[in-house]
């Protein structure tokens, strides 16, 4: 059984497996634009590489897209399973005494209708909403019906946040957290929480694909996870995705009713989301060039260092990141600057949540997961192209996430105000409006 | 054009040079390429370890024993960005990587050895050859405009990263295929170069087969 639910490449294999219920197809097939790997859909032909192959003895074609799952090569079929995958059913596993919001509890409910009836549904929550505990309901539900559920989140540092909640709350479940270099590689669980990475290595295993931060990076720019996604569940299943910041097609479609969803407009603590201002702040540019930053930025990061108030200040790339940092720290020596590549990355975050570090310079890989209570954020050169609606959303999302401390203040400075800048802005606002609207908010 | 390493578009400058010297522009981006650190200034003469001393201690140890390898000479530095190349390379199996290193590989190597060496790869044993696909050592040895002698066969199958320190030095990993060797100058080929244990080995054995002249040449210095 060790092959069930699984797609694997035959050097893979080190048992022998049961040739009935297995299918044994070519893992790189040739098409008319010239090669197509069969396991991660890849058809860039410049991510194909040949070489003098000592397994076949010829020169043999191999996918380079997702070689880090192992070599898809021509001499290296993928064998698929084709039986069936046991299921193991548990009587009521969840035990969590939380309790849901009203907004909340809608949610779950359209989530747990939407397991029962193998449909797909978005859940369109604002960023602190809570959005892991809509799910566990329906994940309750789909246990007890023998369902083996799988969560998929974009990055490795998710899986390893999000796994240790879930057993706490399904303690009598198994589970398995896969990610590059994970314990749990190959098992087939009832719970499972994995990088969409790993999805490579399943087939129709899934009766409950959950698809959590949807819009985020990588999967929204990679064709290959949604290829992976789709392989790794079962034909008849329930499909959910969660996200705060929806695509633009995807909110047109949810307007027009094309795709269900459903939406938590408001927070946990039942208070508005920080609304951004904006703020000029002129040729920023053409200003550093000459080593000066705009007056009202260098006024924001004064009046925060004298209040004494923690923010994060947004740069739109890591190379203005590295000179602007040195230049800060003269003023003081509690800026800290951090960056996707940067080896300090946890220590500094660290640093920042102990209160160590006033104001974190950072690019857009803050903007989601860091919660930190009580801080403003700023987003320098807000017009930059890299500042998506999702982005500035999401930034925004990172402040007034406390009960204790519910609001904060968000400033985008630009030169010229761009339509991301101004989606962003409405699509808060009209957050709040229907919170509002549904009795959400207390104010 | 799409970076061999991290796939992101860049665009090459091009330059009157790369047109006049026919040239090809790097096949990866310029950040990729300025994570890889070519071994220069203060090395130990015999083993390219970056180090004060003329000659390290482990190359007087290895004096001490008579080896019989003149020197080794290596092109890189052994840092973490090295390690996920490598990684990627040699255990995931993407062959296509060998094309970052050839520019530097031949560059290297016609700065410290004349044309009318033959190259001899360190071989792989054969069910670790079946399991990669190839042997690193030959793809290196492969940038290279030079006969290759297959000289040397593996008996040990365990592999050199799998072992400690003093399991490396005892116990033979290599003998002899009977190819010919006789009074030739030899470049022993390798991925790496960590404590020397197997090149001192393929030398001492390539010696008693009648090689003279004999040196290494390895990709990465650890």
């Amino acid at each position: 059984m060790y092959m069930a639910g699984k797609q694997l490449l035959k050097s893979e294999l080190s048992f022998p497996y049961d040739e009935k219920y297995v299918q044994v197809v070519e893992s790189i097939v040739k098409t008319k634009k010239g090669y197509r790997c069969v396991r991660c859909d890849n058809e860039d032909q410049q991510l194909f590489a040949s070489f003098p192959c000592a397994r076949c003895g010829r020169i043999c074609t191999y996918c380079r897209k997702c070689i880090m799952m192992g070599r898809c090569s021509e001499c290296n079929p993928l064998v698929i399973w084709t039986g069936p995958v046991p299921s193991t059913s548990f009587s009521s596993p969840l035990k969590w005494s939380g309790k849901l919001s009203p907004a909340q509890q809608l949610a779950s409910d359209e989530v747990c209708h939407a397991i029962d009836r193998n449909d797909s549904l978005l859940v369109w929550a604002v960023c602190g909403a809570g959005k892991t505990e809509v799910l566990f309901a329906g994940i309750n539900m789909a246990l007890s019906q023998g369902k083996r559920v799988c969560i998929a989140a974009p990055r490795t540092d998710v899986v390893l946040e999000l796994a240790p909640r879930l057993a706490s709350v399904f303690p009598s479940v198994d589970m398995a957290a896969l990610y590059g270099g994970s314990q749990d590689r190959g098992k087939l669980a009832s719970l499972t929480v994995s990088t969409t990475h790993q999805l490579l290595r399943y087939y129709r295993a899934f009766d409950v694909m959950i698809v959590d931060e949807v819009d985020a990076f990588p999967y929204s720019v990679d064709p290959m996870l949604s290829y992976a996604v789709e392989r790794a569940r079962k034909p008849t299943s329930s499909l959910i995705y969660l996200t705060a910041t929806p695509n633009e097609q995807w909110q047109s479609e949810v307007k027009r009713g094309k795709r269900k969803a459903v939406t938590i407009p408001a927070r946990y603590h039942r208070r508005p989301l920080p609304v951004p201002t904006f703020e000029w702040c002129g040729n920023w540019k053409k200003k550093w060039r000459h080593n000066r930053l705009p007056s009202c930025v260098v006024q924001w990061v004064n009046e925060h260092l004298e209040r004494n108030k923690q923010a994060f200040f947004f740069v739109p790339y890591i190379d203005f990141l590295q000179q602007v940092v040195p230049y800060l720290q003269q003023f003081h020596p509690h800026i800290e600057g951090v960056h996707a590549e940067d080896p300090k990355r946890k220590e500094k975050v660290l640093a920042f949540r102990r209160g160590q570090i006033s104001i974190l310079v950072t690019t857009t890989i803050l903007e989601r997961g860091v919660t930190v209570p009580n801080i403003d954020v700023a987003v320098f050169g807000a017009e930059q192209p890299i500042f998506t609606e999702s982005a500035l959303v999401q930034i925004a999302g990172r402040v007034g996430r406390s009960a204790q401390y519910p609001t904060g203040d968000i400033r985008f400075f630009h030169f010229g105000k761009t339509k991301a800048m101004l989606k962003a802005k409405r699509h808060i606002v009209s957050m709040n409006d229907e919170a509002r609207k549904r009795g959400l908010i207390d104010e | 054009m799409k970076c061999l390493i991290c796939h992101d578009e860049w665009m090459p400058t091009m330059s009157f040079a790369m047109l006049l010297t026919l040239r090809q522009a790097d096949v990866c981006c310029p950040r990729c390429r300025a994570r890889f650190i070519r071994l220069e200034g203060n090395r130990c003469e015999r083993c390219s370890r970056l180090i004060d001393q003329a000659v390290c201690e482990d190359c007087i140890a290895w004096e001490k024993r008579k080896s019989v390898l003149k020197q080794n000479v290596s092109v890189y530095m052994y840092n973490d960005w090295m390690k996920e190349v490598m990684n990627r390379f040699k255990f995931r199996g993407d062959y296509a990587l060998i094309e970052a290193f050839r520019h530097d590989v031949r560059t290297v190597f016609s700065k410290h050895f004349s044309s009318d060496v033959c190259l001899v790869p360190i071989p792989l044993s054969p069910s670790r050859l079946a399991e990669r696909g190839f042997n690193q050592a030959e793809a290196i040895a492969s940038l290279l405009p030079l006969p290759m002698i297959f000289a040397l066969r593996r008996i040990d199958d365990e592999k050199q990263s799998k072992k400690t320190r003093r399991e490396r030095f005892t116990g033979r990993k290599f003998c002899i295929t009977g190819e010919n060797v006789a009074e030739k100058r030899i470049v022993i080929v390798d991925d790496i170069y960590t404590t020397g244990a197997t090149v001192h080995e393929a030398a001492k054995l390539l010696y008693d087969a009648g090689a003279r002249d004999i040196s290494s040449f390895t990709l990465v210095r650890s």
